[in-house]
């Protein structure tokens, strides 16, 4: 077969596998998977930015909480469906990371890293600073004001496991065939070049910027997707999710699944949220787990999982 | 063929500092030449070449390209026009094989826009990349690594995507540096079928070994401490005092 084919067929099993596995999942799994999928596409996103791109934001909980807020406060104040809601929350989260990335591209490596910090914590503070609205670090709850999920034909309350379930996978296997599709095309090869070395990217004819600015948008659209199709299924808009731990979050997720890997996204948020859950069960010091987990990570495995296979055993993994 | 003039500077200029690396070079090409361009180290032969790239930006002067003047634009808008550069120290993707190597300079020159850059294209993508991995004799090595390549294949890998870039003027800086002697043989031959024909590209050559200076360029250009100050054919050049002074010292 060959490597495209492999690769599309590895791809579709994964989805394939993830939609069965709600039938065999019992109820505390199949609640956390949903939980997992869309942490996990918001890690998909931030992936395009750090995983292809090389640009490592410390930021992202930005673009998360756009999207969030932004189906959130449209459903709360506006009465917005989810169809409505999830959209303008991905609008939010794409306009976001445009006119971010006009000001933050101007710099780059630590510079980059600093402004991502920076401006996500002023996005933070607006959350708290505007609190009437937003009911600050408290949150709001839009159950109440959320109506099913139209799909035409049929109406699905949110509060179905099946349909949390199912409308979190939707979104994860969206953003994750967008990233396949990204990095396999000629577009995701420039931005792998950028990656590697900017200025021969340049000097190969590349208005590089404009790349990094479009993966920027990407990747903060996709963020955002998650972040509205979090605040969709599970319901509570809080300021907690705009917190630098929000950003610091896909970061571990990306490194221990694989950076630059389409699989790792999703590897390593499942991994990581189990061994907090299951580590926080054993012990209060439960964070001191995960810490050891890590070291032992990027000790033995700098790659991460997905890394570490594709250069021992399937270098045709995208 | 009449002398079309490809690319001209004037009194151009570049100081780091308070080092002038550059001195009011006035410097043309015409198409469709092979031209040399020789001196000491530090005489200001990267730096000119940079400015023609728009990798290093002119303290003064300007540099009209095909009658336009482009000496405000970016490096990447010259690679547009056709100005190519290829480094004197390899400068490919070590981590991508050969084959993506040439695909980011193939697909920058495919017509398509946005069609070719979501996907799609693939195909015509590849044929160009098998043409161009022919041109220099890489074809075996497509999916290996380009960092693992010998030397001698990292600087042709590294001509081959200069090519594929279909340039009007490649600039090639030092490109025997590190070849053995068959390489080099291969090399000239491959510059030559470069700059021939009507289509043929202008070519200017950096170069320290003077047999291949010799053997390729029609006029050869002589730089010393930041100023032109010879340019002739080969008999003209090794006649001349000055450059005789520049080389050997008084």
């Amino acid at each position: 077969m060959s490597v495209g084919g492999r690769v599309l067929l590895l791809h579709l099993g994964i989805v394939a596998l993830l939609f069965a596995a709600q039938f065999v999942l019992p109820a505390y799994h199949h609640g956390a998977a949903a939980r997992i999928l869309v942490l996990a596409a918001f890690a998909v996103g931030y992936n395009v930015l750090f995983g292809y791109t090389g640009l490592l934001s410390l930021g992202h909980a930005m673009f998360f909480a756009a999207g969030l807020y932004g189906a959130g406060l449209s459903v709360f104040y506006l009465g917005f469906g989810a169809w409505g809601a999830l959209g303008l929350g991905i609008l939010s989260g794409l306009l976001l990371a445009f006119l971010f990335g006009l000001v933050a591209l101007r710099t780059g490596g630590v510079a980059f890293l600093i402004v991502t910090l920076m401006f996500a914590q002023a996005c933070f503070l607006t959350t708290l600073y505007f609190n009437e609205i937003t009911f600050g670090d408290q949150g709001f709850v839009i159950s109440r004001q959320l109506g099913p999920l139209d799909l035409g034909l049929a109406q699905f309350p949110f509060a179905e496991p099946a349909v949390k379930y199912n409308m979190a996978l939707a979104v994860f296997a969206a953003c994750f065939a967008g990233s396949l599709l990204l990095v396999r095309s000629p577009l995701g090869r420039v931005l792998v070049a950028i990656r590697e070395n900017e200025p021969r990217t340049r000097m190969l004819g590349y208005d590089t910027w404009r790349y990094k600015l479009l993966a920027l948008v990407i990747s903060g659209a996709m963020s955002a997707a998650a972040g509205a199709t979090y605040a969709l299924l599970f319901s509570y808009v809080g300021s907690t999710f705009a917190s630098i731990q929000y950003s610091i979050y896909p970061l571990l997720w990306t490194l221990l699944g694989g950076l630059g890997t389409t699989i790792g996204p999703l590897l390593g948020t499942g991994l990581m949220y189990y061994l907090v859950d299951v580590s926080s069960g054993l012990t209060s010091a439960y964070l001191l787990i995960v810490g050891l987990a890590l070291v032992v990570l990027v000790v033995w495995f700098p790659k991460g999982i997905m890394g570490a296979l594709r250069e021992r055993w399937l270098p045709w993994l995208p | 063929m009449a002398a079309v003039e490809l690319l001209a500077t004037t009194a151009l200029n570049r100081h780091f500092g308070g080092l002038q690396a550059v001195r009011d070079v006035q410097f043309s090409l015409r198409q469709g030449e092979i031209r040399g361009l020789i001196g000491p180290n530090g005489a200001g032969k990267t730096t000119l070449v940079g400015m023609i790239s728009g990798r290093l930006r002119a303290s003064s002067g300007g540099i009209a390209f095909k009658g336009r003047d482009i000496t405000r634009l970016k490096s990447w808008q010259r690679v547009a026009l056709g100005i190519v550069y290829t480094f004197q120290v390899t400068s490919i993707y070590p981590n991508l094989s050969c084959y993506e190597n040439l695909a980011l300079a193939v697909q920058r020159r495919l017509p398509g826009g946005l069609a070719i850059r979501f996907g799609g294209g693939e195909g015509a993508i590849a044929g160009r990349v098998a043409a161009a991995l022919a041109r220099v004799g890489l074809e075996e090595d497509r999916d290996r690594l380009a960092g693992e390549l010998p030397y001698g294949h990292q600087r042709l890998l590294e001509v081959a995507m200069g090519l594929a870039l279909e340039p009007e003027l490649l600039i090639l800086d030092e490109p025997t540096q590190g070849l053995a002697e068959g390489e080099i043989a291969q090399f000239c031959t491959l510059v030559r079928e470069i700059a021939e024909g009507a289509t043929g590209a202008t070519v200017l050559l950096i170069e320290h070994n003077m047999e291949v200076v010799l053997d390729l360029a029609e006029r050869i250009t002589v730089m010393d401490r930041g100023a032109v100050i010879a340019e002739g054919t080969a008999a003209e050049i090794q006649g001349d005092a000055q450059v005789q002074r520049a080389y050997l010292g008084t």
